[in-house]
């Protein structure tokens, strides 16, 4: 049984922080940030590689660079910092004890283990075979064997928030239900239990396979099977960082969503059907039918869409609620005019809803469109499409849900303040444009993973148009612009958590709303006194308009080429 | 707020916000629009792709290919065979390390049952600059009735990452009046 | 589903709704997150490929 020494009374916020649960935060946080530094810098060098004038790897190594940075930041990076939110997201927030902290480092061990095997076997030169790693080409043993470890013990992690919610109700810790934020985390340990098991379903024989023990896979069942697990990691990233975006609005602002049931139902279509989405890699695969394909990739009629959809206009119609109770009331914008543009976390948590909405989701659903996707399928589009989700979304919130993590749970003051302010403007900025130009040149054919688009040494001669190598250009400078970001963010974050000066008693610079499991019982809803919300509507009526413009142009693309039944 | 419990204790009879339900009406709405423009484009569109496909084996389909090249091959371009085959018939393409093969000459505005499988690891067949991309999977045949609407030389782009070699793996289709 | 009981401290007796309680219970959504997309994606996914014919 936990003792009231284990636990310590944050002075900001009043929440009580179990020591256990606060280490391993800590803990799972910092390996993340190291490992997106990694990542990082591996993703610049295929940046730099694609960029014609640059070429800066030679293939082999542009090969394995591109399959160390897939695995870094689309698996290690992100998975990290996702066990560190569903810790906080439990314990902290239900000011409960976590459930079995041994086990929670078993966990972190596993996939550090896991995590630094599968860089070693990258590094070796014998796995370079994407992120992907579709059979039957073949990558080293560990190399599989290092991704079952890590898996295991995501898994692991998962359960430990679990058991945490179960404790946190028998305890008593809350009263009702569980937070919104909370909700939000639990539908990510949701998808990432089906992520993670169908993780382990493909790679265990595909282990088995390249030691020998299994003779043949067929590459199109793994192919399946392995997006249950590589599309839906992503999936746990965008319920994630929504559950993100809804706390920082509620600690900066004191955001209040406009209503629970909307908003929890959003989540649940999540759980529903976010996850078919996998069938987004299968749409261009012989044999499928197009009923299979058809109710898949739409997730059952957009329902997860919808979710979305749902989550961004509540979210920013949450924060213009709150900042009109606050008074700035004038005109349409002036709550958007004068939100706290200068705090760090405020500021990447709207670019990263802003660029996910606009980057990311839209032309994920073209993207993801059955026919559509003739004219997308494995092109620079797709990497394109999921920078905007992963990058400009995912990665960018988390980076700013760190700049509160930093005075809450490592109790240290932000060094190099002014640093932390462009921060979020430079890596959203960069990351955007990436996004953008990927997307540019893929819609001009040019295709991924692809280490010389000039065909210099082919037997045959071909051109992508003059437009495509503009584009690869522009995307790396924006990768150096991004990249830029993301040293800014690895050093004033490692810079704070060595150097920052100790907060213990002492009140946060940066105002934060005062949380206390009784705050606001009120007894009113989000929207209460300020029903009207006109920014919003016309934010979200913009995005629609962009959403049907682009969706119709596609069309249109796809009516010109050659017929094909 | 939304890091603290509902403060109400039955927070599902909360009436909806008039803004969130419109909203909601619209986004659900779109999704049925989205939804049966795929279902109605499998009968009206004329760029479907095609779900006929068989399990084969790399000797069989080669043997289908060799067939063809030594009945229809016209010239040859770099050292590979050029195939011209009858306008209608089966045409067969393979995927391998890292060539597609046959070169193919069609003619416009005919068509043709298209053939692709791979020899050996995955390859994205990348029709340019038409632009149409789709999947090759060893051991499966896919076929798919396509129908060249302008005349010129088409290149084919393999993307999907197939090993050292992926950069150099082209292929050609040349459509003739 | 013992959670379901009207809360002592709460002071009403009113029935929670059926989907508060479903939103309520994190196991019941796990088993329904994770069946979705098993049955609809992975198995019968994996039934079309296991009915592509073979080649004549």
């Amino acid at each position: 049984m936990a003792t009231i020494e284990q636990f310590r009374t944050c002075p900001t916020t009043g929440l009580k922080v179990h020591l256990a649960a606060e280490n391993l935060i800590k803990a799972n946080a910092v390996v993340a940030v190291v490992f997106l530094a990694v990542g990082g810098l591996f993703g610049l060098m295929v940046a730099l590689t694609r960029w014609p004038a640059v070429h800066l790897l030679p293939a082999d190594w542009f090969y394995l660079a591109l399959t160390a940075h897939g695995l870094d930041v689309l698996l290690v990076w992100i998975i990290f910092f996702e066990v560190a939110i569903l810790y906080f997201a439990s314990a902290v927030l239900l000011n409960c004890r976590l459930a079995a902290p041994r086990v929670a480092w078993v966990a972190f061990a596993l996939m550090l283990i896991g995590a630094v095997l599968a860089n070693i076997t990258v590094l070796q030169g014998q796995s370079s075979v994407m992120f992907t790693s579709y059979v039957p080409m073949p990558a080293a043993p560990n190399f599989y064997l290092s991704l079952i470890i890590f898996a295991v013990g995501a898994l692991i992690a998962c359960f430990v928030f679990f058991g945490t919610l179960v404790i946190a109700k028998e305890e008593k810790t809350y009263q009702g239900s569980i937070p919104l934020v909370t909700f939000g985390a639990m539908t990510a340990a949701i998808i990432a239990v089906f992520t993670l098991a169908a993780g382990a379903i493909i790679l265990v024989p595909t282990w088995l396979w390249s030691i020998g023990y299994i003779s043949d896979i067929d590459p199109l069942t793994y192919k399946l099977v392995w997006w249950a697990m590589g599309h839906s990691s992503q999936q746990i990233n965008v319920s994630a960082h929504v559950a993100v975006w809804y706390a920082i609005a509620a600690i900066v602002l004191g955001a209040k969503p406009i209503s629970e049931k909307v908003s929890r139902s959003a989540f649940l279509l999540y759980i529903l059907f976010l996850q078919l989405a996998s069938a987004h890699h299968l749409l261009a695969e012989p044999g499928i039918s197009s009923e299979w394909k058809i109710f898949n990739t739409s997730y059952m009629m957009y329902l997860a869409v919808l979710g979305s959809m749902i989550h961004g206009l509540t979210v920013p119609g949450a924060i213009e609620a709150a900042q009109r109770r606050r008074g700035l009331t004038n005109g349409i914008f002036e709550w958007l005019r004068k939100a706290p543009w200068g705090n760090p976390a405020f500021a990447g948590m709207f670019l990263s809803l802003v660029m996910f909405g606009f980057l990311g989701g839209i032309t994920g659903v073209v993207l993801g469109t059955e026919q559509l996707n003739l004219l997308m399928h494995n092109t620079l589009y797709v990497p394109g499409h999921f920078h905007g989700t992963v990058v400009a979304g995912t990665t960018l919130a988390f980076m700013s849900v760190t700049y509160l993590v930093i005075p809450l749970i490592f109790r240290r003051d932000l060094v190099l303040k002014k640093v932390a302010q462009i921060q979020p403007y430079l890596f959203g900025i960069g990351a955007g444009g990436i996004s953008l130009f990927m997307m540019g040149a893929g819609t001009l054919g040019v295709a991924r993973r692809h280490w010389d688009i000039g065909f210099a040494d082919a037997v045959l001669r071909f051109e992508y148009p003059e437009v495509a190598i503009l584009m690869l250009g522009l995307n790396g400078i924006c990768a150096v612009l991004a990249s830029l970001g993301g040293i800014s963010y690895v050093v004033v974050v490692v810079g704070s958590v060595l150097f920052g000066k100790k907060m213990g008693e002492s009140k946060l610079a940066a105002p934060v709303a005062p949380v206390t499991s009784t705050a606001g019982v009120v007894g009113e809803y989000g929207n209460a006194g300020t029903l009207k919300l006109p920014g919003t509507i016309v934010l979200v009526s913009v995005f629609m308009m962009a959403f049907i413009l682009y969706y119709v142009v596609n069309w249109k693309y796809l009516s010109e080429i050659w017929p094909l039944r | 707020m939304a890091i603290a419990p509902p403060s109400e204790r039955i927070w599902w009879r909360e009436p909806i916000a008039r803004i969130e339900l419109i909203w909601i009406v619209i986004g659900f709405s779109w999704g049925l629009v989205m939804f049966f423009t795929m279902v109605f484009w499998h009968s009206v569109g004329e760029q479907n792709l095609s779900n006929e496909a068989y399990k084969t084996t790399p000797e069989k389909f080669q043997a289908k290919v060799t067939e063809m090249v030594e009945q229809y091959t016209v010239r040859d371009e770099a050292g590979i065979p050029v195939v011209r085959p009858p306008a209608g018939s089966d045409v067969y393409m393979l995927g391998r390390l890292w060539q597609w093969y046959p070169l193919l000459e069609l003619e416009k505005n005919q068509s043709y049952r298209l053939h692709l499988a791979s020899m050996d690891y995955q390859h994205g067949f990348s029709l340019q600059p038409v632009n149409l991309n789709i999947s090759v999977h060893p051991g499966y045949d896919m076929v798919m009735t396509i129908t060249p609407t302008d005349s010129g030389e088409f290149t084919i782009v393999c993307n999907e990452f197939c090993g050292i070699g992926h950069h150099l793996m082209i292929g050609k289709i040349f459509v003739v009046e | 589903m013992s959670h379901s009981e009207p809360r002592q401290d709460g002071g009403e007796d009113e029935r929670v709704p059926f989907m508060q309680r479903l939103l309520d219970n994190p196991f019941l959504l796990l088993f329904i997150g994770v069946t979705v997309p098993t049955v609809f994606y992975i198995i019968w996914g994996v039934m079309e490929i296991a009915q592509i014919p073979i080649a004549p």
